[in-house]
Parts: C-alpha cells; structure tokens; sequence
C-alpha cells in the first residue's frame, strides 16, 4: 500500500514541484487547489497524511486544519504545514490549531520526504 | 523535470502578475475590498514561493519585501494612500521585469531595483526580521546532507551512542504525531533499543484517558550527528520532554563550559560528569511546558468566527474558476492545420463529385453538405481553443502607459475596454508591439503637459482609452487619447522638409493624419527615449498590415487622435468568394464585400481618359480591373462584367471587376511570408478543391494602387469640402 498524501496549495508550482517528488519517492499524490477544496476532498481521498500551504483563498491553511481536526471530521492524520514564512509565531499557531509539523519553502525533495516518513512511518 | 516544472513556474507568474495588476487598479480606481488585497498578497507570496524553489534570489528578495508591504495594509497597519498605490504599481511593474529577467536571462535595472527597494523599506516596519531564505533543492546540490537522508557525510564519522529520554506532553498526541514513527525514523539511522518507562502510569481506575502517562529510554548507535538525531523531534518540540545525550557530549560540554568560564570568569560551574552519568536531570531544548498552547486555539478559533468570509470573494469564489487544461501551442497548430487540410479535402471530394458522369448525386450531395458543416464546426472548435481574451494583453499596456508617464513627466491613466473581447492567440501576441508603439506616442506625443492640460480646460491626468469589440468577423482596437489631437501644420511641414509630399501639396485633413504612417516620418522635436528608437509609425502599420490588418487615424485639434486597428478574428481560415479573374482563380475576403453585381453597359460611365465608373442607384463608384492592377492579361476576350462593391476603411467605395464569381466558400490561408516577397494586392494564397493555388486579394491594396479611384476620391473628397 502506497501512503497516500493529500497536497493542498494555490501554487501550480509548488503542486507540480510537490507532485514530482512525492511520485518519484513512490507516494500516491493528491492535491487540492485551496482549502475549500482540500477539507471537501479529504473524505473522499482519505489520504495518510496531509500537506497544507497558508496563504490560499477560500480557506486559508489555519482554517483546513481546524476543520481536519474539528468535530466534524475529526481527523488524527498528520497535518504538515507548507510554509515560506518560519516565524515562531506562525508555528505555533499552526501547533495550536493541530498541525503535526511544517516544512520550509522552498522545500527540498529529501527532507520533505524524511518529514513525511517521520510523521508517517511510511516505507516509501 | 525541473525545467518543466519551472516553465509552469513562470506561466503561473504570468497570471500572478496579471491578479496583482488588476488588483492594483482595482485598488487604484477605488476600489477598497479586503479581499483584493488579499488576493494579491497571495498572488506576490506565491511568486515568492515558486521563485525560492528555483533559487531566483533576487525575485524573492523583491516580492519578499512586496509583500510585506501588503502584509502590513492587510493587518490593518497601514493606509494605502495615493503615493503608496503608485509605489505598488511600479514595484508590480518591476516584478515582472524580474520575472521576464529571471525567465530569458535579460537584465534589470540595478538602480530603479535599489530605488523601489529602498521606497519599499520605508514602509515596512523596524522589527521585520531579516530574510532566512535559503534556496534549496532542486538543482543545485541540496544542504541536505545533514538531514540524515544522505547516507554518506564526507568526513568519516564516527558511530556515537545517544540515550534519549522522551516524554509526550498529551498535547502532542493532538497534533497527529505518534511516537511509533518517530521511533521509526530513529531505527532508520542505526541500532535502536526502545524501552517503555510505564512507572508512571497510575491504576486503571485513576487512569485519564486523555493524559499522557508513557515514557521512553532510547539508546540509539549511529553514525549520524547530533543535529540529524534532533531533527527527528523537530516537529514535537515543546510537546515533550526530552532530553538527548551522546558519549561525546560530556567532552564537548565541557569543552564549551570550559570556554563559558573562561568569558565570564565565573565561579567553576557544576561538574561536566553530571551529564555523562546519563540520569543527570532531562536538559529539554525546549521548555517541557508547552507556551501559551491553550490560548492558541480559541483564538485562531475566534478569528476565524469574526472573519468568516472574509477569504471569499471576487471571482475566485467556488465553482468560479472554470477548469482548464493546458497544451502547448504547437498541438492545437498542427490541430488547425488538420482541419485546414479537412476543409481542402472537402472541396476536392466535392469537386470530384461534380466532375462524376452520374445523373443523381443528391445523396452524395446531401452528405457531402453534413461533412462540409463537420467540418465547420470542428474548424470553429478549434479556433475556438487558441481564442484568448485579450485582457492580459491590455493589463500589460498600463504598465507601458505608466513607464511611459513616469519618463515624460505626464500623468496619464488608460481606461481599458472590452478586455475580454476573444481574439486569436497568435493575433494577440503579434499585437503587443504595435500597441506598445502607439501607447508611448500617445502618452509621448499626443497628451499634453499637466500645465498645458489645465490651459485648455482639461482635467490635468490625460486619459488614454484602450477598446476591443468584435466587427463583424474582425476584431477592433481603438486607442483614443484626449490630447492636442495631430498638429497638422507640423506635420505637413516635416513632411515637406523630409521630401515626403511637394511643397505646395494639398492635402486633406485624412491625407496629412496618414502622413504619420510614412516610413521615415518622426514628428518629435528631439530623439526622446521613449519614441525615438528610431521606429516609426510606419513600423506599426506594417506589423498591422502583416496581420491582415489596417491600421487608421482620425484626429480632432485640441480633443485628441484615435487610432484604429481592424485585424482578422484568426490568421488561419477565411470566407472567401472565389472568382475568376483573367483566367486565373482568386479568392476576395468576404469581410470587404459590400454587395456583388453583374453589371450592364449602361451602368458604365467613362471619367476621365481611361476611367471608368459604375452607376449603382444613382451613385457612381469608380471600377478598378482587378486584372490590370494586379497587371494580368486575358487571353480569352471575355470582358470582366461582374462587380464586387467593396468599402475601405476609410469609407471609400469601389467596384472590383472581375470575370466571373464561382462560389462562396471558407479558405485556409496560407502565408507567403518566406516564400515570395510582398506582393502589392495579394495578401496570401491558399489551396483549392482542386489542388491549385489561389491567390487571396488584398482589395484595400488594389484600390490605393488603382489611379481611376484615386482621382474620383480626390474629386469625392473635393466636392464634400466645397
């Protein structure tokens, strides 16, 4: 069984960027184009382990964790948040909402993947 | 990989700068909804976020500072007033010069990069921490090393033991961490001995479900370092206790307590040997009490409660975007040309039919005609697909107009209109230049000078108005400005000074406004550096012209000039009517077609020595024998008889003779660009049902080349002047 991650981000780029890396590592890729879009998806994929950027409209990133972890949904997945900022503040308002961990833009494929795997325990 | 990713990169931007562009107007015109600021937060931040995974640091370093400007408006701490707006607008400017710097390799204007730094700066607050970005990952060899990935660090390291004693806060079970994995991830760096300290777990009864009771000693030999055994717990940092101690730390400690001492000089400090006992008291990295943790949630919480949809809005509310798929060009070009080849094969089959010795076809026909209307619906699709607003196109003109502004010290603002009119990609790209041209004029020349403005009663920001409309089967752009209008007396002048018309030449009105598209014409006084590059208007009119287009000027003193481009819908197919001319197929755009006629002796009148004219209801419209002015010669006495009344741009008429119309039918335009030169009256070729070549006509062309409706415009424009 392949882990499946759920990506959300309103960056083509990023998506691409994260697209590419996750594949090659032998993870399955979903993706999201904002938070609206991620927390309506997140049944359907019922991935292993969420990727979310902040800044996306409709929903920004504090809010599709929330709502994960919220009554609602209720999720105990790993939520890692995709930053370019690494303002304390903003880590540990993301850790208040729930977020498992984050990881820096620009990201590098390695230590994203050794994220993932940390907060996973995926093989691949 | 990468280089594809990255071109996504950069078409992503171009749409980033296009939402940041029509924020700022937006904004600009007024406009104060949170959401537009918003929106172009994130458009700036996701430029920044693509540009720091391809290491374009100075794009980063810009939209960085871009955007925290943006920040501070966005938190409220900051009022976007007049002068701010401006500096926005240029800084946008500037970040798609950086974007077209980082894409094409060109370069940037080092000094106005440091001016619009330096006004961004003002407005960012003292505190604003450095930039820490660091660009990593794809491409250049990643500092990755350290994160315990990489198997093999270059200095031969040593296996170390670490004991690490970890204890979840409850809080960390919240945030989807699970001790498993991390265990997991330590196993991967070496030998690994986990053991359970459930000292603390109380009796079933006095157990809480929701507390965290368990504990764990780690023993972990590796050869990984120090920071690579921490980074593994980056993530539960204050969320646990946790204390890590290798067997080279009692020295290193030591060592560091050593140099401490040395500094302050202060009494000896507790004993190194402490730490290496190993049950010395857990020295967490991170207060084992998690912060204001419990604050944190009701407050994202009510935020969130008092901004509900605040992130809603303009058109990116759900369901607004229509989902869209990407192709390169070059497909949906071979695409068209397939469905150029369809629509010659169905003329060929057609032709082949009629050429049959069969009594009834009608089935065939009848069939034939559904395949005919496949055909056009396929060829409409098609267009379909490269058909573009012309939008980003009119978004990058206000950049042109405030550039310009900015260099000839005139205020000036472009109303864009019918930005969403389709036009066909190529057309819109092959646009770009002239437009730029007529806009630098426009604001060069044709506006007036604040002080002048406020002279002539005018408000002193000039307005430049940029309109696109369908017309049709054409499209129209309209650049219209309020300025002085064409100063005609300095226009005859220089042309008579550079030898363009007699001296004692009489023109009209019209007749001088064209002047400015005669090649070598330049009205400025001075080269300035925007105008003076040494293009012409001349230029501008042959890139038209180059799209099958026409390009045209009217002018009123004292109100202001616009310019007129009509240019085809696509560049790839055409109605067309096909006729004969002296033996020869052509094809004549239906576009100029006012009406056709077979026309009698009698509605022939003679004008002048060899002039002809036609009669049509009372009106006389002068003939031009297609066949002489292309300079063909019939070799059949047929006499052309049949008439096609066409209408320049300019409001002239003229009857075209030609030999016979066949049929009315779409061409697929072939271009002559690299085959033959520019021929005057044929604009391009294409392929007939029966494999021949037809030349298509360029009725504009033929007319201006013909003398009969040169002289009885002449007379026409007389007569309306008397």
């Amino acid at each position: 069984m392949k882990t499946k991650v759920l990506a959300i981000d309103d960056s083509r780029t990023i998506r691409n960027l994260l697209a590419a890396t996750l594949e090659e590592a032998g993870f399955e890729y979903h993706c999201a184009v904002d938070g609206r879009e991620g927390v309506d998806m997140y049944p359907n994929v019922d991935p292993d382990v969420v990727i979310t950027d902040i800044n996306m409209p409709n929903l920004d990133g504090f809010g599709v964790i929330e709502e994960l972890r919220g009554t609602g949904i209720n999720s105990k997945v790993p939520i890692l948040v995709l930053t370019t900022e690494s303002a304390p503040e903003l880590k540990s308002r993301a850790r208040g909402a729930g977020a498992t961990g984050w990881i820096t833009k620009p990201f590098d494929d390695a230590s994203l993947i050794f994220a993932l795997k940390r907060v996973t325990g995926a093989a691949a | 990989m990468s280089g594809s990713i990255q071109d996504t990169f950069f078409e992503e931007c171009e749409e980033l700068l296009e939402a940041t562009d029509e924020g700022l107007t937006a904004i600009e015109g007024g406009d104060h909804d949170p959401e537009i600021v918003n929106a172009i937060f994130r458009a700036v931040h996701s430029i920044k976020g693509g540009a720091g995974a391809f290491g374009l640091d100075d794009l980063v370093a810009f939209a960085h500072r871009f955007e925290t400007v943006f920040d501070e408006v966005r938190a409220g701490r900051m009022e976007l007033d007049g002068k701010l707006i401006q500096l926005l607008l240029r800084s946008s400017d500037h970040l798609s010069a950086l974007v077209e710097a980082a894409r094409d390799g060109g370069q940037i204007d080092e000094a106005h990069h440091d001016t619009l730094l330096a006004a961004l700066d003002e407005y960012i607050p003292e505190e604003e921490e450095d930039l820490t970005f660091e660009p990593m990952g794809l491409g250049a060899p990643a500092p990755v090393t350290d994160l315990g990935i990489m198997p093999a660090t270059p200095a031969e390291p040593q296996q170390e033991t670490y004991r690490i004693r970890f204890r979840p806060l409850k809080e960390m079970y919240g945030t989807g961490n699970e001790p498993f994995f991390l265990f997991q991830a330590l196993r991967d760096m070496g030998d690994l001995t986990v053991k359970l300290d459930e000292t603390e777990l109380p009796g079933f009864d006095a157990m809480d479900m929701s507390e965290s009771y368990l504990a764990w000693d780690i023993t972990l030999v590796t050869k990984d370092s120090r920071s690579i055994v921490e980074a593994v717990f980056e993530f539960v940092e204050g969320l646990c206790e946790l204390s890590i101690e290798g067997d080279g730390d009692a020295e290193a400690e030591a060592n560091a307590l050593a140099a401490l001492d040395a500094m302050f000089s202060a009494p000896a400090a507790p004993p190194a040997a402490d730490a290496a006992e190993g049950e010395a008291p857990a020295v967490p990295f991170e207060p084992p009490v998690p912060a204001p943790e419990p604050e944190a949630k009701p407050a994202a919480a009510e935020e969130k409660a008092s901004a509900p949809k605040a992130e809603s809005g303009m058109q990116e509310q759900r369901g607004g975007p229509k989902p869209t798929l990407r192709v390169e060009l070059e497909r949906v070009d071979r695409l068209i040309n397939a469905v150029g080849e369809l629509i010659i094969n169905h003329s060929m089959l057609a032709q082949q039919i009629a050429n049959l010795d069969v009594s009834d076809t009608r089935d065939v026909e009848t069939e034939l005609e559904g395949f005919k209307n496949l055909a056009r619906d396929i060829q409409e699709g098609v267009m379909a697909i490269r058909a573009q607003p012309v939008k980003p196109l009119f978004q990058r003109m206000a950049r042109i107009v405030r550039e310009a502004s900015a260099a000839t010290g005139k205020t000036c603002k472009l109303v864009n209109e019918g930005e969403n009119t389709e036009v066909d990609k190529t057309v819109i790209e092959r646009l770009s230049d002239p437009l730029t041209h007529i806009l630098r004029n426009a604001v060069d020349h044709g506006v007036e000078k604040p002080e002048d403005r406020e002279a002539a009663g005018k408000s002193k920001v000039g307005e430049i108005r940029l309109s696109a409309s369908h017309r049709s089967g054409s499209v129209c752009i309209e650049i219209k400005d309020d300025g002085a209008g064409v100063n005609r007396p300095r226009v005859k002048q220089i042309a008579i000074e550079k030898g363009l018309i007699p001296e004692n030449a009489e023109l009209t009105d019209g007749e001088i406004d064209n002047l400015l598209f005669a090649p070598g014409f330049s009205t400025a006084k001075e080269v300035s550096n925007l105008s003076g590059r040494g293009v012409g208007m001349d230029v501008v009119k042959n890139a038209v012209t180059g799209l099958g287009g026409r390009i045209n000027i009217s002018s009123t003193p004292g109100k202001g000039s616009t310019f007129t481009i009509i240019l085809p819908l696509t560049l790839a197919v055409m109605d067309g009517m096909v006729v004969s001319v002296a033996d020869q197929t052509m094809v004549v755009p239906i576009t100029s077609i006012v009406e056709t006629m077979r026309g009698s002796d009698d509605m022939i009148n003679s004008l002048g020595a060899d002039g002809t004219l036609l009669s049509i209801r009372g009106n006389f419209v002068p003939i031009c024998d297609v066949a002489g002015s292309l300079g063909l010669y019939r070799e059949s006495d047929r006499q052309a008889g049949v008439y096609l009344l066409v209408e320049t741009e300019t409001g002239q008429r003229c009857a075209l003779a030609v030999d016979d119309i066949h049929d009315q039918r779409q061409v697929v335009i072939k271009s002559l660009d690299g085959v033959c030169g520019e021929i005057a009256g044929v604009a391009a070729a294409t392929i007939l049902g029966d494999g021949k070549i037809a030349m298509i006509l360029d009725p504009e062309s033929i007319i201006a080349a013909s003398p009969t409706a040169a002289a009885f415009d002449t007379e026409r424009r007389m007569s309306n002047a008397s």
